[in-house]
């Protein structure tokens, strides 16, 4: 467990590990995301209330999870920067968050797109859709809090703290603007929120969730690669390895 | 298959603009932020790569001494270029 | 001033001193620029005023879309005075010395948002039942009023002094302050306008100030520790 975590500590290791692993991960997204799309799109059926506007469905939900996920991964990278000092991690909170913003982006665009067809409108105060934007509003600040300083390491810490502080706060939120949402609508129709969804849609729809989360792994690797080469270009085993010199010669 | 003809998968039974707005921005954003990362890395690599010619040159061109001298002023130079 | 920071390097006199001592020190600064606590109340009541003007002066209507403006103003009042929660002690220093404190540094910033909140948080309450009145808000929920703002503000204060805490050391931090704390706020804003306006339905209170005393509650457990690393961040950056 200690050499493991030793091992997580130089940016060298996570480097060659990260290349072993990158181009599965690549296979796996595109695969998945291509297979999903061809399904959803073409093969479910369509939804006896909402016709075809509901294989909106099989974006909007799985950009919502990954909006949510990135959110935590990035909380618990600063989590373990903050307590072992592993540069890694905050590297990979770095890369994580512009991504993290943009799918927060897809999910409440393709709800509001999915409004129309459905609530006849563009833009509903509904629960999801509120809580989304204040979760974009979340990612903003800690990639606005980063951009702020002019030291690397207090950016570091100082968004680490913003993500945790951040992730305790997005349950109470999500639970408040449910309540709030019950309370000043009741008994709306939700566009996901049917319990009972036939295997030829549902199936899909996992095949959809398992390829972004292969996205994101795949581009967190490869942005924290590139990371790595930012902040530790003038190390001996990154300049090494740009001009194809051999291990040895260290 | 949930549609009888291909003009009838692009139409989406009348929901056409929202099925594939919907579709056409997640695409577009996820294609952009691989094609980001693509050039990042490679923009990464190329300074790397100009950054060690340079430094090679001086240091067998010139006197012994500037390698270290030059590899300090680009620790200034490239901390912070991320945005 | 000097004298009642003494017991600060007294090991044994230990925390409730050094606590005191800090709550002194900031209420006679803040007591001393009046100017500067009564901005927010301006502020406050300046919002107010706006709205019957921008939107109707209908009571009717007013009466209706009270309890949102109410809580809505006084959150943004709270907010304009946070940038100077730590600003001053920063920049003479005395900040520093905070952190160099034997005492968990926690405790000293949580007596520093206690402050914040007897001087800003706590009159904004006490002041609202006042614009109440000028908006026409229904009767029976004025008390409600006070006490929700009176719980919810000293929320705002801690979770606000996060945000101050990581924004400090920064030349330009105002945007930014309110880009990180206003989302962290709208929890309280919806439990603390929920409150009003289930006074104004007849409807029972209970729940919402319970609600609004367990994020207090969780809040005074969790922010004194994000704020102490956070001003540490703030210093040694």
């Amino acid at each position: 467990m200690w050499a493991f975590i030793n091992k997580l500590r130089s940016p060298k290791w996570f480097y060659a590990i990260s290349a072993k692993l990158q181009p599965f991960f690549w296979v796996a997204a595109a695969a998945l995301i291509l297979a999903g799309t061809v399904w959803g799109l073409a093969f479910a059926p369509a939804d006896y209330q909402q016709g075809n506007s509901f294989r909106i469905i099989y974006v909007h939900v799985p950009a919502a999870f990954l909006a949510q996920s990135i959110f935590v991964s990035m909380a618990i990278s600063g989590l373990v920067y903050m307590v072992w000092k592993i540069k890694v991690a905050d590297m990979a909170a770095t890369v994580m968050a512009p991504l993290g913003a943009a799918m927060t982006f897809v999910a409440l665009f393709s709800g509001a797109v999915w409004g129309v067809p459905t609530w006849g409108t563009w833009w509903m105060w509904d629960a999801r859709l509120t809580a989304m934007l204040i979760l974009l509003f979340l990612y903003l600040g800690v990639i606005a809090l980063r951009g702020a300083f002019t030291s690397r390491d207090s950016a570091s810490r100082a968004a680490s703290v913003l993500a945790m502080v951040g992730v305790i706060n997005i349950p109470i939120i999500k639970y408040s603007v449910d309540w709030w949402y019950t309370l000043h609508q009741p008994a709306t129709f939700t566009v996901t929120g049917r319990a009972a969804m036939p295997m030829e849609m549902w199936v899909p729809l996992l095949i959809m969730v398992l390829g972004f989360y292969s996205f994101f792994i795949a581009l967190t690797l490869m942005r924290t690669r590139s990371e790595i080469l930012r902040r530790e270009g003038t190390k001996r085993w990154v300049q090494d390895l740009v001009t194809g010199q051999p291990e040895e010669k260290r | 298959m949930a549609f009888s003809s291909f003009a009838e998968f692009l139409a989406m039974g009348g929901h056409a603009p929202y099925v594939w707005s919907a579709w056409g921005v997640t695409a577009l954003l996820i294609l952009a932020t691989v094609w980001h990362a693509r050039v990042e890395q490679r923009q990464l690599l190329n300074g790397l790569k100009r950054r060690a010619r340079r430094e090679h040159a001086r240091s067998t061109g010139g006197a012994q001494a500037p390698l270290n001298a030059a590899r300090f002023t680009s620790v200034e130079g490239e901390t912070r270029n991320d945005a | 001033m000097r004298a009642s920071l003494m017991p600060l390097h007294d090991h044994k006199g230990g925390l409730m001193i050094a606590v005191k001592a800090t709550l002194m020190r900031d209420l006679t600064l803040m007591l001393r620029r009046r100017g500067e606590m009564l901005n927010p109340l301006v502020f406050f009541a300046l919002v107010i005023t706006l709205f019957p003007i921008a939107i109707s002066p209908d009571p009717e209507l007013l009466a209706v879309i009270a309890p949102g403006l109410l809580w809505v103003a006084a959150l943004l009042a709270a907010l304009l005075s946070l940038d100077s929660l730590f600003r001053s002690d920063y920049d003479d220093g005395s900040l520093e010395q905070l952190l160099l404190a034997p005492q968990p540094l926690a405790a000293l910033g949580l007596a520093k948002v206690a402050v914040h909140w007897l001087l800003t948080g706590l009159p904004l309450a006490l002041m609202a039942p006042l614009l109440g009145i000028m908006l026409a808000l229904p009767a029976g929920s004025y008390a409600v009023l006070a006490l929700s703002l009176a719980l919810g503000t000293a929320s705002l204060s801690l979770i606000g002094a996060i945000g101050a805490a990581l924004t400090v050391g920064l030349a330009r931090g105002g945007v930014l302050l309110s880009l990180l704390v206003l989302p962290l706020y709208i929890p309280v804003l919806i439990f603390g306008a929920g409150a009003v306006q289930a006074a104004i339905m007849g409807d029972g209170v209970s729940a919402h100030l319970a609600i609004l005393g367990a994020l207090l509650a969780a809040s005074l457990m969790l922010a004194p520790w994000a704020i102490a690393a956070s001003l540490r961040i703030s210093i040694n950056g």
